[in-house]
């Protein structure tokens, strides 16, 4: 799951650095992504696993990480 | 068509008594109004208080129409975050057979609008909007950056409401500020209390809150709520009418939201530019005045006339 993950951003969070040099606890935000990419990465997420996630879920700190994404992807019901 | 939220009753009482007093004029469409000449003299007023605030930073004045080229909208993600907010501008470009088949729908007054064809225009959402490529056109900024007065323009927002202080169409006066972070970040805070100190002065009883923008959808509630957690947005509050008090003034702090979409940057070893602005409601701080010290400016206490100018 963490490698689709990384694709997502890839593509979708413009970081200032390349996502492969960064830790799966690594801040995005620090990494440059903005709060308008991380919607971009959200819709992203929810196209690439077929999810929805929840409404509770819709804030700054879940998009935070690789870590953080996988914990809310599982929560919806991803296999780890 | 957007949905009508009906003002509560407090807030339908105090737009008849407006009305009555001829303060505003009734068109009809719920949240446009004519201004009488009694509610004029008071935004003019607070205008012009607001523009003397100002002139102590000396700012560079610009002004702009309230009709914003399309393709703006499209640049800064307008329709992204606020596509229900928009208002987009269409026109007539028939022959005189479709002219006269429009004319004849129009005065059933049926739909009309496979007549339309989108223009390069909409209405202006936001009067700080045209100052971002304006100033990035110039090239790059000095060191310290610019603060520029925007002026009062007309701005539109599609949010048809009973509640006299939301207008589909009202005066934003924006200060804008372009400039290092830190520059833009100190500036920002100086400002909130420099609004709440001016708001004060004229006898009305403002606070300021964290806030977020009416962002769209489920990737706007992502958006509103990532505002927030960053205190990107704050508002100066106003009790008027109704439940709650109401936002008077607005500060957002873009971060290189629009020096990254125009290339706005600093002349210096670090070219990262940011932007800010404050924009006050004049039709809300107006309605706020005549709501605390009464509909009859003449009647004001002496203090506040003194302070506006009256």
């Amino acid at each position: 799951m963490k490698d689709q993950i990384r694709q997502v951003i890839r593509e979708h969070a413009h970081l200032s650095v390349d996502v492969e040099t960064l830790g799966d606890d690594a801040d995005l935000y620090q990494a440059g992504m903005t709060s308008h990419a991380s919607v971009n990465v959200m819709i992203a997420l929810e196209d690439t696993f077929d999810v929805e996630f929840l409404d509770s879920m819709l804030k700054r700190s879940v998009f935070e990480s690789i870590d953080s994404i996988a914990g809310a992807l599982q929560e919806v019901g991803v296999p780890a | 068509m957007a949905e009508f939220r009906p003002g509560d009753p407090e807030q339908t009482a105090f737009l008849q008594e407006l009305l009555d007093a001829r303060l505003l004029i009734d068109s009809g469409i719920p949240g446009v109004y004519g201004r009488g000449e009694g509610f004029e003299r008071v935004r003019s007023a607070f205008d012009a208080r607001v523009t003397a605030a100002a002139a102590a930073d000396e700012p560079e004045r610009l002004a702009f129409p309230p009709v914003l080229p399309r393709r703006q909208i499209e640049e800064i993600g307008y329709l992204k975050s606020f596509p229900h907010l928009a208002g987009t501008i269409f026109s007539f470009e028939g022959d005189e057979e479709q002219a006269a088949a429009q004319e004849a729908t129009a005065e059933r007054h049926e739909d009309w609008s496979e007549f339309q064809t989108q223009t390069d225009l909409c209405l202006t959402p936001a009067a700080c909007y045209p100052v971002y490529p304006a100033i990035a056109a110039r090239g790059k900024l000095a060191p310290g950056g610019l603060m520029v007065d925007a002026g009062g323009s007309y701005v539109f927002r599609r949010e048809p409401s009973g509640d006299p202080a939301r207008l589909q169409m009202f005066h934003q006066r924006e200060i804008v500020r372009i400039g290092e972070p830190a520059t833009v970040a100190a500036w920002r805070d100086a400002w909130r209390d420099r609004s709440i100190e001016l708001l004060r002065s004229v006898g009305l009883d403002a606070s300021f809150d964290v806030a977020s923008d009416p962002f769209f959808g489920r990737s706007g509630r992502l958006l509103a709520r990532s505002q927030k957690a960053q205190a990107l947005k704050f508002e100066v509050l106003v009790q008027i009418a109704g439940p709650e008090p109401t936002a008077v003034a607005s500060f957002n702090y873009h971060q290189d939201h629009f020096s990254s979409t125009y290339g706005l940057e600093m002349d210096a070893p670090d070219p990262t530019a940011h932007t800010a602005c404050l924009g006050f409601g004049l039709e809300r701080i107006t309605l706020a005045l005549l709501r605390t010290h009464g509909l009859d400016s003449d009647e004001w206490p002496g203090e506040v006339r003194e302070e506006l100018g009256l």
